[in-house]
């Protein structure tokens, strides 16, 4: 490893130590970027824990963190990651969990009680469920509040915004009015990883038969122009261009911007041009 | 007569009130979210009998500020200033984990000059938040001087902080492959003057009015003893788990940057009470002017960001002549740079403990997710155990001791 980041105990052997300290709840095990990874079954990770907590050559005595991680695309569509600390060995490594909305984790609070506002955080902002948890109530969200805000489906700007009333004397909430589209640039360059049509590379994206084209017909050519091909358009997502205002998202300009709205300035006297430097 | 005298023996006030004996119930009350001492927007809600505390429930969440969400729609370049905004009381130790995190994904080389550069000024950042925390927490229980004496030297700190970076508080300075500008020799040698009289003046006169007065003693020694079992159960860590007796440090144990090149002592507690944990942040302090010196003695010439440029930004006057940077300029400031998918969890010795991000990357130029992890969430966790059957005024003390910022606890 070149970087400088915190070196601990090598991770030479601990996998193997894993596995047979937990046989089958173990469903995957993996090193990456200097890190052990273990996927454990859901359903048996109070016992797996304890494993890894008290087992000589493991001594996993801490549990520093617990991270949801939301991928909307798998089937269990929620992750949960346990970071846990070996003081004795000075080592690290997070075990994973997957879930989905209904389906409850089985809390860690009676080995470390720290797990209690963890698992609180996690199901606050993703809505995992823990069982066994006795004190599963929001934490970082406001008090009466609907929807778990991590969540990627849950939009960065969140559906309520709150102010205070002048006229009845209390905070009062209302659904968010954004004064101005919220717009994510997507700056990815379209060689790697962009998931658009460029304009004007829409037929790039059509599936090419093998070998060259054959040459059309002159009586294909107009036939193709009588009836240009709809389906490229339909099926290529928007594309992302501003050559029109209503395009940015910026909706009306205010009054006071529109050009007749402005009012007349007496000191100005209009040049006979015109222009700045007549 | 005698079963008379039998009678009294066995009648308690609690089971049997005579006359002129009231029998209270316990009560709920509200400390914060706008108490002085709640450093910050803390709501406890008490249970006391009398004055004994019998039950703390913390509410926190009302600075959170989304974070961690607001991290995924931005480049990582881009998501680094809100680091400097979650404990704001020492920011550039909130930058190093974040930075150390995306430079090991990337698996990055960072120059020497750099690595020091970032220790230095990591352990400033140390002073200047157990000045305030120190300070705060002997006013907390009724001192007023030496919190006024250590806010000159937080003063100090900030100027420091200013003339490295350009700003008082949100530094911005540690970035992903070193640190953004080098630093004039000028402000290195004010520093090392500094550390060598100002510093030890102020600071050792503020210490040498609490340390050793009686007062400060009755409000903190045998407060909330913590022993070392519940201190791993509840995931402590930094001052806390060191005043509980366990020789626990990161910068020791897991050395990262340029902590391995530096020698220091790890101040550890004896009994695990709130002086412990006082006066183990107080050595800290004078640990860390230690390893400012070192750094300054070994600190090498050279540069002080990666010459990989496809991740970090050319300088500006490069750009002015160079095609190619200001290409590179052009890709780092609205794309940025790409970082290979994996995740990571990396935790550094922030000044009140371990501050840990953990971060996943899909391989894109955005976090996919960057979970923060805050060093008061176990600690504030702990506040019923360690309050229940203290008076109320304790908890005051406690607070104090656990040094809390809002801004990190909520994100």
């Amino acid at each position: 490893m070149r970087a400088p980041a915190p070196r601990y105990a090598a991770n030479d052997g601990v996998i193997d130590a894993a596995r047979a300290a937990l046989g089958p709840w173990l469903l995957d095990a993996r090193e990456h970027v200097g890190e052990v990874a273990l996927v454990v079954d859901r359903a048996n990770l109070v016992p797996a824990m304890i494993a890894l907590r008290d087992t000589k050559g493991l001594e996993y005595q801490q549990l520093m963190e617990i991270a949801g991680v939301d991928y909307p695309e798998r089937d269990e569509r929620f992750e949960v990651v346990y970071c846990l600390l070996s003081l004795t060995r000075n080592h690290r490594l997070h075990v994973h969990v997957s879930t989905d909305e209904d389906k409850p984790v089985p809390s860690v609070t009676g080995l470390w009680p720290v797990a209690g506002w963890l698992e609180r955080e996690v199901y606050d902002l993703y809505g995992v469920l823990f069982s066994g948890n006795s004190d599963l109530r929001r934490i970082l969200t406001d008090y009466g509040f609907r929807g778990h805000p991590l969540r990627k489906d849950f939009p960065l700007t969140g559906y309520t915004e709150l102010r205070y009333s002048e006229e009845e004397k209390r905070v009062v909430y209302e659904p968010v009015k954004l004064a101005q589209d919220f717009r994510n640039f997507d700056f990815q360059s379209p060689w790697e990883g962009a998931e658009y049509v460029l304009p004007g590379d829409e037929k790039g994206s059509q599936p090419q038969g093998k070998g060259a084209q054959t040459p059309a017909s002159a009586d294909a050519v107009k036939k193709a122009d009588a009836a240009p091909d709809k389906t490229v358009a339909a099926n290529a997502p928007e594309t992302k261009t501003t050559e029109s205002p209503k395009q940015t998202g910026a909706g009306e300009p205010h009054p006071g911007n529109k050009a007749e709205g402005k009012p007349q300035d007496p000191d100005v006297v209009p040049g006979k041009g015109g222009g700045q430097n007549q | 007569m005698s079963d008379y005298v039998d009678e009294l023996l066995h009648k308690t006030d609690a089971v049997d009130p005579t006359t002129g004996d009231v029998s209270i119930q316990n009560y709920t009350i509200n400390f914060g979210p706008q108490h002085p001492a709640a450093h910050g927007v803390l709501r406890l809600v008490m249970e006391l009998d009398g004055e004994i505390v019998e039950r703390v429930d913390p509410h926190v969440g009302l600075l959170h500020r989304g974070t961690e969400k607001l991290i995924e729609y931005k480049t990582y370049s881009q998501a680094l200033p809100y680091f400097d905004r979650l404990d704001y009381c020492s920011p550039m130790c909130m930058e190093h984990s974040f930075v150390l995190a995306v430079e090991k994904l990337l698996d990055l080389e960072v120059p020497l000059r750099a690595q020091y550069l970032r220790t230095f000024f990591a352990e400033l950042t140390r002073i200047s938040n157990h000045m305030l925390n120190i300070g705060s927490h002997v006013m907390d229980v009724g001192a007023m001087t030496p919190n006024l004496w250590l806010f000159e030297i937080r003063e100090d700190c900030m100027n420091f902080y200013e003339r490295a970076s350009g700003a008082r508080m949100h530094a911005n300075y540690f970035r992903v492959g070193g640190v953004h500008q080098d630093v004039p020799l000028k402000l290195l040698t004010d520093i090392a003057d500094w550390l060598d009289t100002r510093l030890p003046r102020l600071f050792e006169d503020a210490i040498s009015l609490v340390a050793n007065n009686r007062i400060f003693k009755q409000r903190n020694v045998d407060i909330a003893v913590v022993n070392r079992e519940d201190a791993i159960k509840w995931g402590f860590s930094g001052p806390m788990i060191r005043g509980s007796g366990i020789p626990w440090d990161l910068r020791k144990s897991q050395p990262y940057d340029a902590y391995d090149k530096v020698d220091f002592d790890v101040p550890v507690g004896t009994s695990g009470d709130c002086y412990d944990r006082f006066m183990v942040r107080v050595e800290e302090v004078r640990q860390s002017a230690r390893i400012m010196k070192q750094c300054l003695a070994q600190m090498p010439e050279g540069p002080v960001m990666a010459t990989d440029r496809k991740v970090t930004p050319p300088k500006r006057g490069e750009m002015k002549r160079s095609m190619e940077a200001l290409i590179h300029h052009f890709k780092l400031y609205t794309e940025g740079y790409h970082v290979p998918a994996g995740e990571v969890y990396v935790a550094t010795e922030s000044p009140k403990g371990e501050f840990g991000v953990y971060l996943v990357s899909d391989g894109s130029n955005k976090p996919y997710r960057c979970k923060i992890r805050p060093t008061a969430f176990s600690h504030l966790q702990a506040m019923e155990f360690m309050s229940k059957g203290h008076m109320l005024a304790d908890t005051t003390a406690i607070l104090g001791a656990m040094d809390i910022v809002f801004g990190e606890c909520d994100r």
